[in-house]
């Protein structure tokens, strides 16, 4: 792996100067990738809307310094099919000679829910490419409704708490695992939080998508949307993973294997405590429920994972 | 030496393609589309083709790949009909308005509900202001000549528009129809090696670029869109100047429309696609007993050439559409007639419309339609003007 001194001599390929919000995870998640990008190799970016997207590109402004394209909502992964074909066939005619990768980066809304299908597509084709979701655990561009990503208990727009309910009544989609059993050469579970597992894995997901198609949804905090302050969005991003509520992990080839491991774990309201849109859950008595089953889920998860892992935690 | 084929239509345009030889399609079967996808998966598998065929899970992704495969400097082919059209509606905008030059077989078929697999043109009447160029074609050779023309339209510098290209389905994509065919290398001198416009591809190395950027608040949506609006004017004349050097290679040319019978006529029929043939042939026994009525057959819906036709139909006693799709407005009749009435509209002395609606779902066009929907035009009658062709009562 690259050291730390490699990549900080790197060209940024996400310029300064987007409009993202200060503290985003986003474009944390965005500049980990792209540093872990061979330098010789150039890249096409594929966004879904979302909030990396519309802060990226205001018309006339680009944040990028690499060919970038944006279609709908729902279509990033079907769009870069597209891109890569078209890479295929001109080279294939002689009339592009560079080395080419290609990259969506999506969130959790158009990864998890309305983009699902042509995700699933592109993946079960093959095409060369790596599928970045940086999962914000809603819908954070257009004021926090909830996703098929957002977690138990979390309040939402579209989950609200109320005298008949305690934010997100179902817990979230494990696409992760969804995107693993599409048998992918490469299939990871990262966190902004811990670079350098991230950029190791940025590497491989590189260097895979000569293959085929890789995925990997990395944790990405929003604290507009979690309620918590700005500067702490490392910080939670690492609570999350240090509960054991996300676990960094990656497929590689089929054999599962835990990157980080979390021995002793903090039980899981150690991360929901400095979240706002959890802040219902430890009001007076009556969301004990909630939080036992939040706790539940996370155990029950783990136990799946280290099946997945047959005892091979590292 | 052109070659002549006893093929179905959507061999026709299985044909073309593989002569056209596009570098990316990505396509999804549906009925009655389906035959043009299988036959050229033929092709691939054959090793006649060039092209990456990406099988698509849906006809949303199959225009979302298109769109990416044309912003990467790629020549792009696609093929649909009803649901599938409709499925691809809103990124049907967006290949028009990032100005990709996609080129799109539309076989056309009735939209749901009830679900009916049989031709009308609700399909590609619901994509009509899309920003899509739409040709129609009466026939397999109209379809096969329409798709050649149709990539060099699109990806003319003056128009930089997608183009989709209509037939009718089942009665002419399932038909055995005579079909001249140009040699290959006729084909593809034609439609030519395809260039990108420097600056624009995403695999440009050295040259990034960001394609589809967002408009902010206020930003230039609307220049953008008017933008659009002029290319769609020029491609007028783009598209006429390519049907009649497209004659000059293959004895068939083609302009905005076609006429039959019009020169001394006073009722003037419109119509598009297959139904031409049907109204044609029964206006020669019609002419022959002295009616005076002629038929213009629609080869060009968009861009719509209103000053063209304005000028043209002006001095009809009687102005007669055939749609084969309803506008839903509330008995306001079809697509074509409410676009030929805005076009009348303001003229001193405008001719008297007629609106025939037929064929909604695979409904035949019968001689015996035709004869009464003639026998309505040329006597009195207290019919609204908006009438149904063979609807049961």
């Amino acid at each position: 792996m690259a050291t730390l001194a490699e990549l900080s001599n790197r060209r940024e390929l996400l310029a300064s100067g987007h409009r993202l919000c200060a503290g985003c995870g986003a474009p944390i998640a965005v500049r980990q990738f792209l540093l872990a990008l061979p330098p010789e190799a150039q890249v096409v970016v594929c966004c879904p809307t979302g909030c990396l997207e519309v802060s990226t590109t205001i018309y006339p402004y680009t944040a990028w310094r690499c060919s970038y394209i944006h279609n709908a909502f729902e279509n990033a992964a079907a769009t870069l099919c597209g891109v890569e074909a078209a890479y295929a066939a001109l080279k294939r005619k002689g009339k592009i000679e560079a080395d080419f990768r290609f990259a969506a980066f999506g969130g959790d809304g158009g990864t998890y829910d309305i983009g699902f299908q042509s995700l699933s597509g592109a993946m079960e084709r093959g095409h060369k490419m790596i599928y970045v979701c940086y999962d914000n655990e809603a819908y954070m561009n257009t004021g926090i409704q909830r996703s098929g990503a957002t977690p138990r208990g979390a309040w939402t727009t579209t989950s609200p708490t109320g005298q008949a309910q305690a934010g997100k009544r179902e817990g979230r989609k494990d696409l992760t695992a969804i995107m693993a059993e599409h048998n992918l050469v490469y299939v990871a579970q990262a966190s902004i939080s811990h670079w350098r597992d991230t950029v190791a894995k940025a590497e491989k997901a590189w260097e895979y998508s000569k293959e085929g198609p890789v995925f990997v949804n990395i944790l990405s905090p929003c604290h507009r949307g979690w309620r918590f302050p700005m500067e702490k969005t490392i910080e939670v991003a690492r609570l999350a993973v240090r509960t054991r509520f996300w676990p960094l992990y990656e497929v590689e080839k089929g054999r599962w294997r835990i990157t980080v491991d979390v021995a002793n774990p903090l039980p899981v309201t150690e991360w929901l405590k400095p979240q706002g849109r959890f802040a219902h859950l430890f009001r007076g008595e009556g969301n004990q429920e909630v939080l036992r089953a939040i706790q539940e889920d996370v155990d029950r998860q783990w136990a799946k994972l280290l099946s997945r892992c047959q005892g091979g935690a590292v | 030496m052109a070659k002549i084929l006893a093929i179905v239509g959507t061999d026709a345009a299985a044909e073309a393609m593989r002569q056209i030889d596009p570098e990316v399609v990505a396509v999804y079967p549906i009925t009655p589309q389906t035959a043009i996808v299988e036959k050229f998966a033929e092709y691939v598998a054959e090793g006649q083709v060039n092209t990456e065929m990406i099988n698509v899970e849906s006809e949303h992704s199959a225009m979302s790949a298109c769109i990416g495969a044309a912003a990467a400097g790629a020549r792009v082919m696609t093929a649909t009909s009803s649901q599938g059209l409709a499925l691809m509606w809103e990124v049907l905008y967006v290949a028009a308005g990032l100005r990709l030059p996609i080129v799109m077989a539309n076989v056309n078929r009735a939209l749901s509900a009830p679900i009916n697999i049989h031709c009308d043109h609700s399909d590609s009447m619901g994509a009509r202001d899309s920003g899509w160029i739409q040709l129609y074609s009466e026939s397999a050779q109209e379809f096969y000549d329409n798709l050649l023309q149709a990539v060099r339209v699109a990806e003319h510098p003056e128009v930089r528009l997608p183009v989709m290209v209509c037939v009718d389905g089942f009665i002419i994509s399932h038909a055995i129809d005579r079909v001249e065919v140009l040699e290959d290398g006729q084909a593809r001198a034609f439609v030519g090696e395809y260039q990108p416009l420097p600056g624009y591809s995403l695999l440009d190395a050295g040259r990034p670029v960001s394609v589809g950027m967002f408009d902010g608040l206020y930003g230039y949506y609307y220049e953008a869109r008017r933008a659009q609006e002029e290319a769609m004017a020029r491609a007028l004349e783009v598209i006429r100047q390519v049907g009649e050097e497209y004659g000059r290679i293959s004895g068939r040319s083609y302009a905005l429309w076609e006429e039959y019978g019009l020169e001394d006529a006073d009722i003037c029929l419109v119509a598009l696609n297959s139904a031409c043939g049907t109204l044609r042939s029964r206006l020669a026994a019609w002419r022959e007993r002295g009616a005076r009525i002629g038929l213009l057959k629609l080869r060009v819906f968009r861009p719509w050439p209103e000053e063209q036709l304005r000028e043209r139909l002006a001095g009809f006693k009687t102005v007669a559409v055939f749609d084969r799709a309803l506008t839903l407005a509330g008995n306001c009749g079809g697509p074509l007639y409410r676009d030929v009435a805005a076009t009348l509209y303001g003229l001193p002395h405008p001719p008297q419309l007629v609106n025939y609606i037929y064929g909604l779902g695979g409904r035949d066009l019968t001689l015996t339609m035709v004869d009464a929907a003639l026998k309505g035009l040329t006597e009195e009658t207290k019919e609204k003007p908006v009438r149904y062709l063979g609807l049961r009562v």
